[in-house]
């Protein structure tokens, strides 16, 4: 794959769940949706609660079947060649999804260990990981004894550990108090920039999209792109302010 | 990056304060036991047997090897039918959550099955089969197969679909899906399963046993009944209930390390 190829690729995608209220019929989530995502490139996709937000994420992790039109990432259908991604792909939740009978140290541990990577070597990048989030001295502890912060800081870890060279993340930083998220994106940003990863981050907050920087695109309901731009460092704070504005448009829309 | 942002909310369960020494349960019983020797000054030997009477049945029981055996074989009973109804209800459970069609055939079936008493299955045992050990089990599985097949079913349906797909995101092979999430997420209900069951078999064998058997704790209590013996009716019934609190305690440590990472409430404590 050249480099400048993209590296996710959506093409006129059409997911439609059946509706659960007896009635019959079927809701859609996402309509005719297509756009592209280079390698390296950090793609934020703002939107309203509802507006398939989530279902294109779970379309791009391969956990969905698209019901019409083509998903592709590095080339591959990511729901089709499920194993084919092993390693590949990195995914921070909304929640931190620790697994509860794991210490800190197992669940940063987990991806490496099913990706069959060797003990010792397991060892030295979970090590490295906790201790770069500023977990050392929690490895022996079970989540329930970890901060909410701690927790989302974990399942960072346990995603960047594998170095997937795809990042999903669905809105990790929502839950946790203002001072906590910003560290902890600054803190990602940073990870991004040195993994060379490229990622999706969904979130439902103008200011974290736009401090997010790259690229950004808003969402109508069912999704598809009601604005896109892309933020540079050398944009003003008036140029910001346009487009916080046509955010709110497009959202209000 | 490095800098702590919060402190842990919470003391690790390790860390945590443990129970105590529980003496109340010590203070109960020695109270039955006072008032039972009370009974016995009032009442014949045959209602109300003196606690030192029982303590020497008791201790007669393990003194000879041919009761010794009898306790030994109802005890290999009840972990045999206890077993082999964990393995199928385990099987039928993973048929259940993998295919709806076969639960909604099974579940009838199962439901059935719960009404039927255990007698009933005594009866049935011995009419269709021959060998003593065989009815016996056929008897523990018949009685304990449905409690152990909702039981493991709902522990699977309760495991959390978060951690189901989070854990789908690693694109793990099926034996790693089930080492990894399925075997920790079921087991606090397995062993709730083993405890509750545990309890029904010990009632079920005594049954089984009392009809069908030429030796064990139901055999026993049969004779000690033809006797008139109230001394050897109870020394065998703590033979019993004190397996079964053995197997409670063994089953309790095996929670207290495989389940160490559940938090603990000071308040509860």
């Amino acid at each position: 794959m050249k480099e400048d190829a993209p590296e996710i690729v959506f093409e006129r995608v059409g997911k439609s769940f059946p509706r659960n209220d007896g009635a019959g019929g079927s809701f859609e989530a996402v309509r005719d949706l297509s756009f592209t995502v280079r390698r390296g490139e950090l793609l934020a996709i703002l939107g309203r609660t509802g507006c398939g937000k989530s279902t294109t994420f779970n379309l791009i992790a391969g956990l969905l079947r698209p019901s019409s039109g083509a998903v592709r990432v590095k080339g591959h259908d990511p729901f089709a060649e499920f194993d084919w991604f092993r390693g590949r792909i990195g995914i921070v939740f909304q929640n931190d999804r620790l697994m509860p009978w794991r210490t800190a140290f197992e669940n940063v541990e987990l991806g490496l260990e099913l990706n069959k990577v060797d003990k010792m070597k397991r060892a030295e990048v979970v090590q490295s990981w906790l201790e770069r989030l500023g977990l050392a001295g929690h490895e022996h502890d079970f989540p329930h004894a970890l901060s909410g912060g701690m927790r989302q800081r974990v399942s960072i870890a346990r995603a960047f550990a594998t170095r997937p060279e795809i990042l999903l993340c669905d809105e990790p930083f929502s839950a946790l108090d203002e001072h906590t998220g910003n560290t902890l994106r600054d803190e990602f940003r940073a990870l991004l920039a040195e993994t060379g990863a490229t990622a999706i981050f969904i979130t439902h907050s103008i200011e974290e999209a736009l401090a997010l920087g790259g690229r950004l695109m808003v969402f109508e309901r069912p999704a598809r792109i009601a604005y896109e731009t892309r933020l540079h460092a050398a944009m003003t704070e008036r140029d910001r302010d346009e487009v916080r504005a046509n955010i709110r448009r497009s959202l209000a829309a | 990056m490095g800098a702590r942002l919060s402190e842990p909310v919470a003391t690790t369960a390790d860390a945590a304060p443990r129970r105590g020494f529980r003496y109340e349960g010590i203070v109960a019983f020695v109270g039955l036991a006072v008032a039972w020797q009370a009974a016995s000054y009032f009442f014949p030997d045959y209602l109300f047997p003196p606690i030192p009477a029982i303590a020497a049945r008791f201790f007669e029981i393990f003194a000879s090897l041919g009761t010794t055996l009898d306790a030994l074989a109802t005890a290999g009973r009840i972990l045999a039918g206890l077993a082999g109804s964990f393995v199928l209800g385990g099987i039928i459970a993973v048929l259940m959550a993998k295919w709806p069609a076969f639960e909604r055939y099974s579940l009838p079936l199962l439901n059935f099955n719960q009404g039927i008493p255990a007698l009933s299955w005594v009866v049935i045992a011995i009419i269709w089969f021959k060998g003593i050990e065989f009815r016996i089990f056929f008897i523990m599985v018949m009685t304990t197969l449905p409690a152990f097949t909702f039981q493991l079913l709902d522990a699977y349906r309760s495991m959390s679909n978060d951690l189901y797909e989070m854990t789908l995101s690693f694109r793990p092979t099926r034996y790693d899906l089930l080492r990894t999430l399925i075997w920790p997420a079921v087991l606090p209900g397995i062993l709730t399963a083993w405890k509750v069951n545990l309890g029904n078999a010990s009632r079920v064998v005594v049954v089984a046993e009392l009809v069908g058997a030429t030796g064990g704790v139901g055999y026993q209590l049969l004779l000690q009944q033809q006797l008139f013996d109230m001394a050897g009716a109870i020394a065998w019934t703590l033979v019993l209930v004190i397996f079964v609190l053995i197997v409670q305690m063994i089953i309790t440590l095996i929670e207290s390390h495989a389940l160490k990472y559940r938090a603990v409430s000071e308040r509860s404590l």
